[in-house]
């Protein structure tokens, strides 16, 4: 073959796997939807989901924000004090952290810790048969195992985000007032002034598509797996960069619908 | 959907199987190229082959998690193509498959694996689910370790708890993939055994997939030998001994010069 021809063909394959994989995971997100809305309602599943994806990613996600405030106010009164700005510091700090940081955040950190662990546990599950096992036994594995998983993304992401958020907002302040010595009730004004229910909304918004797709790349790609260990090791690769980079890309378009 | 219901309710559950013209490829691998075979209600089949020749992807087909490329699946008479996917997972019922691995639930405990199907499908209380998953491990051959989990068991022991979440919920065909590989001979033995006693005491269809040869004639009514993609022959473990087929010969004796071609 020619190197014409056989970059066509490799280009040819590349777009056919994306568009296979896109069109798997769409179904996927499709029937674990439907399955909400269908008994038997698996509460048991969906609680213990809820608190590993949700419970278990507290700890990772209160320090990524309250870290992610403290330097947003260290950042910006550095910057603003060129124009005589520094007043607000609180503004900026409370609008990125609910518009932006903290469902970004949460979404990135959550992707790779939960991501990763649904992908790996699912793999394991798919690659010893215990999928097929399931559906042996007249379960649809997207009813038993993905639709809790979804179900808890999209709820807990929203619940990790509004502590993020909050623990954001609290870093940004004290560095501004203890370290940096603004005063504390303008900062405090500044901080709710311009800052509209809207903009926390939309931000839990964003946090809950991103926990939806989380859970639903995870899933699928723990289901792809095969071929033993190096194939689980594959799939959850894959799960934490494929979520990330759909979590980046939904962000634009979520906030330019919501906008 | 209603039809789709009512043949799956319909009291026609003897177990019969039959495989038609059945056609599998994975990328350019035809597995299957034509598999004919058919199983009589309380038959007990076993299908022999070499490793990678298709023998799982013939069970795959059988309980309906592969759909075939070409060809038919009938169970009790009924298409499996015609099924509605939940009502091939209503249809499913019937069966209990033991895997090759066991594919026991790492996460739940012997007694909930082997009341899983128990507890999804009737509307037991716990103490009856424990009480029948009790007396199914006790059939074969196990007791007091209802509260371990999967991971504190032996092979042997994993493979007789999937043997015994298999046989819960009274199916009326069992499939049985590579039952005694990884096994030591003294526990193959004891796996046999319980096969043949399952095949016995509780009248079902049982396909087997080995290449285990003193499993195939310990279990079988009838040995059926899958070779490039098609049954080469179907016969009871004596014919299939005296078979003048040299390919037959070569694999039941497990000689490496022959008509088969090590890759």
């Amino acid at each position: 073959m020619s190197p014409i021809k056989s970059l066509i063909d490799r280009l040819g394959r590349g777009v056919i796997d994306f568009l296979a994989e896109m069109g798997g995971m769409g179904l996927l997100f499709f029937k674990a939807t439907l399955f909400i809305f269908r008994p038997p309602y698996r509460f048991r599943n969906l609680f213990k989901q809820m608190e590993s994806i949700g419970v278990g990613s507290i700890p990772v996600v209160l320090i990524t924000a309250v870290f992610t405030g403290m330097v947003l106010a260290l950042q910006s009164y550095t910057g603003f004090k060129r124009f005589n700005a520094e007043g607000l510091v609180g503004t900026v700090v409370a609008l990125s952290m609910t518009r932006e940081l903290g469902p970004v955040l949460t979404g990135l950190i959550v992707a790779g810790r939960a991501g990763a662990a649904i992908a790996a546990e699912l793999g394991t599950m798919k690659v010893t048969e215990q999928v097929d096992a399931l559906a042996t036994l007249a379960v649809d594995p997207v009813q038993y195992l993905v639709t809790p998983r979804f179900v808890a993304g999209i709820v807990m992401l929203p619940v990790l985000t509004i502590f993020s958020d909050l623990i954001g907002i609290v870093g940004g302040y004290a560095v501004a007032v203890k370290v940096l010595g603004a005063n504390a009730g303008v900062y405090l004004q500044r901080t709710t002034q311009y800052l509209e229910l809207e903009d926390l909304l939309g931000g839990l918004v964003k946090a809950a598509v991103f926990g939806g797709i989380i859970a639903g790349v995870s899933c699928y790609k723990g289901f792809q797996a095969e071929g033993g260990a190096e194939g689980v090791g594959r799939a959850t690769t894959g799960a934490v960069v494929v979520s990330e980079m759909l979590i980046l890309i939904s962000n634009y378009y979520v906030t330019a619908f919501l906008r | 959907m209603t039809d789709g219901i009512r043949s799956v309710v319909t009291p026609h559950t003897n177990g019969m199987i039959e495989l038609r013209n059945v056609y599998k490829s994975f990328g350019n691998h035809h597995v299957l190229r034509g598999v004919n075979l058919t199983v009589a209600a309380g038959e007990g089949m076993v299908v022999i082959g070499g490793s990678g020749t298709g023998k799982s992807v013939i069970l795959k087909h059988i309980i309906g998690l592969m759909q075939p490329d070409a060809g038919e699946v009938i169970i009790d008479g009924q298409n499996l193509a015609d099924l509605s996917e939940r009502d091939l997972f209503e249809f499913r019922k019937r069966f209990g498959m033991l895997f090759q691995g066991a594919a026991l639930f790492d996460s739940l405990t012997v007694w909930e694996n082997v009341a899983f199907g128990l507890k999804e499908h009737r509307f037991l209380a716990k103490d009856e689910m424990m009480e029948i998953a009790r007396q199914k491990l006790t059939k074969v051959g196990l007791s007091g370790i209802e509260e371990k989990m999967p991971a504190d068991l032996s092979g042997g022991m994993k493979k007789r708890v999937g043997l015994a979440r298999a046989i819960a919920m009274n199916p009326k065909i069992i499939l049985y993939d590579e039952p005694t590989t990884g096994l030591d001979p003294i526990m193959s033995d004891v796996i046999n055994q319980l096969i043949s006693e399952m095949n016995r005491d509780l009248a079902v269809t049982s396909v087997t997939i080995t290449h285990d040869m003193k499993s195939a004639y310990s279990i079988a009514n009838k040995i059926a030998m899958l070779y490039h993609g098609e049954i080469l022959e179907v016969g009871t473990p004596e014919e299939i001994q005296n078979s003048d087929n040299p390919v037959i010969q070569q694999f039941i004796h497990g000689r490496s010069e022959g008509p088969i071609q090590i890759d």
